[in-house]
């Protein structure tokens, strides 16, 4: 039992901290979501160069073969600092596609792209009615010829509007709310029939709504069985959440940072607020909030590691409830303690909470994931 | 980072697992699953059992009767020892005064204290508290006074826990009256039989009697029972405080009251099936188990940080295992009451049997409610680890 990172782990960390304190001020976030798609290609260009968006992938497919871990150290320094570029579409769910199901040819066409930062990916699979159930599919994949027709409708894909390839999850069989009969295929968001309707979102990412009309796609474009890939998206769901959960384990920790900062500096009554007791109790209860929540997100990070899929299913669901509660808390009680200032858009303190609030509305939220945990037989067993 | 236990962890797990099966009165382990309270001799019997395989004082240097275990290897003994459960060691003996004795006391006191602790044949309980001296205990106002080569003690303690059982007492007392408060107490050990001291009971909510009233009058004490320097009593027992980390987060009593919530839950029927099969309370059970999932995490977390780079000063994480720790165990106590409703209601005032045959198990479980709300109370309250977290960990 170990809660050290290693030497190789804390040198990644030192170098993406230091990335993003030189390159990643508020400023320069706000200068980055004003260039053209809301995010910044130069910095992607960096985070290439420094080798992060090939970390997880295997060294055979000219990655670094790292692990859980890595991707939780380098999702804890994106939420401190706000990152608006798309790590978590690219390089952790299609990447977590193309690890766990790509076939040789798909990983030497598409990996190389994401790890030299030429390429990104959005992952479409809500529609209007699915929510949260990964298997609520109606979208559809029929065979034609040796390839694929795929028609539907996804909702709020993070960054569908820029992404060069898109993840779509379509139906190959079955009813709407059938387990087997999905599949996972790779569109190129340019392909005929796609039109794609982009927007920015509540915390400064982007998004689209996409619309599949008689889209044909080759045999190639299937990741895995396409006709039972509920446990391959499960599985880069559970990545992707664990991703979320130490993405908002970073960006609580810097707003309650700022937040205490703050209390020290802000004077009324001729004192520093920081020395009331109520906002002391408050602050120390966002402590206590943050880091039962870190527990969490390490737990559900080492949890990748457990060959059963459900236990390990278990463990992220069970990290995704602490996580929301504890955003929750600590986001509104960031504003709550820095008072109006924290109401303004020109503070950074309400970035965050709009931010956390948008993690915990990603991939089932607290209730889904309570009661996923409640009907599994819950955790202690 | 890995969360596995070592091999020769699991191997110690299971011994420590087997030895209790095969050990512990199993009278005494029901009486601690359904709430119940158990004689002086219950707890003695144990922990003899205990003291002779030689784990009563685990936590002890190896010259006293220590193990020399590793943290985790501590870590997984209580939390085996609290979810089976069996009775934990007698806290004020071998948690609190034996520590400060082998750090501060002279030899004889430790040759003359030490093995009685750890083998019980004193009862010790704790003399801190004081009717206007609870979380400001620095503010305590029983003194101490030289008379050649005695103290004469004169004072009122409160909340004394089981001092009803105790053989010995230590006591803060001031023994400076014109230095600054933390300044002028002294840290003193002497007999509860002592002429002069007089035991009142306090029966708390739950009908229980765990905590009592403790007057000094004119108690004379022999000068040597002073521990370690005159005036430095506020150190002591800042370090005796500071000595209770982990264990404060009581993960595996929780763990044991959860599995417990959950077989009462499956047998008791509302609406016309289990409790257990009622989303709602299903709910709030699972939150409950993934706070207590969390908190062992966190308490996991200051064990290896405590292993690998030594326990060095009071871990301000310790505050945070307080407070999540106590509010579970009221938690747990919670949902046991729901369980049972209407069958809540019988009181025994005698406490020990139910008053109905059938639903025997119940008896405890209002009191048990009712009495659980001590522990965020009790070991400094929750107000004050939040004043520890704002000051140590925050700055403010």
């Amino acid at each position: 039992m170990d809660f050290d990172l290693s030497e190789e782990q804390r040198l990644l960390k030192e170098s993406i901290d230091g990335l993003l304190t030189d390159a990643y001020d508020f400023d320069a976030r706000k200068k980055y979501m004003k260039e053209k798609g809301g995010w910044s290609k130069a910095l992607w260009g960096k985070l290439a160069e420094q080798g992060l968006l090939g970390l997880p992938f295997a060294e055979t497919d000219g990655g670094f073969g790292a692990g859980a871990v890595e991707t939780m150290i380098v999702m804890e320094a994106l939420g401190k600092a706000l990152v608006v570029e798309p790590y978590l579409a690219t390089v952790v769910v299609a990447g977590g596609f193309l690890r766990h199901g790509g076939s040789a040819e798909q990983k030497a066409k598409y990996i190389p792209g994401i790890i030299d930062g030429s390429k990104t990916f959005g992952f479409a699979q809500l529609e209007k009615n699915s929510r949260y159930d990964l298997f609520d599919v109606v979208t559809t994949a029929k065979k034609k010829g040796s390839g694929w027709v795929i028609d539907g409708e996804k909702f709020v894909v993070l960054n569908g509007e820029n992404a060069d390839t898109l993840i779509v999850t379509a139906r190959t069989k079955g009813g709407q709310r059938d387990k087997t009969g999905i599949g996972v295929f790779l569109v190129p968001a340019d392909a005929k029939g796609v039109t794609r309707k982009g927007y920015p979102t509540q915390d400064g990412l982007h998004a689209a709504d996409i619309t599949f009309t008689n889209v044909e796609v080759g045999a190639d474009a299937a990741i895995g069985d396409p006709e039972n890939g509920l446990p391959l998206i499960e599985r880069v769901a559970d990545e992707a959440r664990t991703a979320l959960c130490a993405e908002a384990v970073g960006a609580m920790d810097q707003s309650l940072k700022d937040t205490v900062e703050y209390i020290k500096t802000r004077k009324q009554f001729g004192v520093a607020i920081g020395s009331f007791q109520s906002l002391q109790h408050r602050a120390a209860d966002m402590f206590v909030a943050l880091e039962q929540a870190r527990s969490m997100s390490m737990f559900a990070t080492m949890a990748s590691d457990f060959s059963d899929a459900k236990e390990r299913s278990s463990a992220v669901a069970a990290a995704k409830v602490q996580v929301g509660k504890s955003l929750k808390f600590v986001g509104q009680q960031s504003i709550q303690l820095h008072g109006g200032i924290g109401m303004t858009m020109e503070a950074k303190i309400g970035h965050y909470f709009k931010r956390l609030t948008m993690i915990e509305n990603t991939l089932g939220d607290t209730d889904y994931h309570l009661r996923r945990v409640s009907e599994g037989g819950g955790l202690l067993a | 980072m890995d969360l596995a236990f070592t091999k020769e962890e699991i191997a110690f797990r299971e011994e420590v697992r087997e030895f209790f099966k095969n050990n512990v009165p199993p009278e005494t382990r029901r009486k601690l699953q359904e709430g119940r309270h158990l004689s002086k001799d219950e707890m003695v019997t144990w922990w003899r059992i205990l003291n002779k395989k030689g784990w009563g004082v685990t936590h002890w240097p190896k010259e006293f009767g220590g193990t020399g275990w590793t943290t985790v290897q501590h870590y997984i003994f209580n939390e085996e020892l609290q979810s089976y459960p069996a009775p934990q060691p007698l806290a004020f003996g071998v948690s609190m005064v034996g520590p400060v004795i082998y750090t501060f006391g002279n030899e004889r006191q430790k040759k003359e204290y030490l093995p009685r602790i750890a083998n019980v044949d004193d009862w010790w309980c704790q003399g801190f508290s004081e009717p206007g001296s609870g979380s400001d205990l620095a503010s305590l106002k029983t003194t101490a006074e030289r008379r050649g080569d005695k103290w004469i003690i004169n004072g009122q303690k409160t909340w004394t826990t089981l001092a009803q059982h105790a053989d010995m007492i230590f006591c803060l007392c001031r023994t400076d009256k014109n230095a600054k408060k933390q300044m002028g107490i002294s840290f003193i050990v002497f007999s509860m039989k002592s002429k002069g001291v007089t035991v009142r009971p306090i029966q708390t909510i739950d009908g229980g009697h765990e905590v009592n009233e403790v007057f000094f009058d004119d108690v004379e004490v022999p000068y040597e029972n002073l521990i370690g320097e005159e005036n430095k009593g506020w150190d002591y027992a800042k370090f005796l405080l500071g000595n209770e980390r982990t264990g404060i987060a009581r993960v595996g009593v929780s763990k044991e009251r959860l599995r417990r919530i959950r077989a009462l839950a499956s047998k008791v029927e509302s609406g016309g099936r289990p409790v257990i099969e009622d989303p709602a309370f299903r709910e709030k059970l699972t939150a409950c188990e993934i706070e207590l999932k969390a908190l062992e995490l966190t308490q996991l977390r200051v064990v290896a940080d405590e292993g690998k780079h030594g326990k060095g000063k009071p871990n301000p994480a310790s505050s945070v295992l307080k407070i999540k720790g106590s509010e579970i165990q009221q938690t747990t106590t919670e949902l046991l009451m729901e369980i049972i409703g209407p069958f809540a209601a019988p009181y025994d005032e005698h406490g020990d049997a139910g008053s109905n045959e059938s639903m025997d198990w119940t008896a405890q479980i209002a009191p048990s409610y009712f009495n659980n709300r001590k522990v965020s109370i009790y070991g400094g309250s929750n107000e004050i680890q939040r004043n520890i977290i704002s000051k140590a960990v925050l700055g403010l």
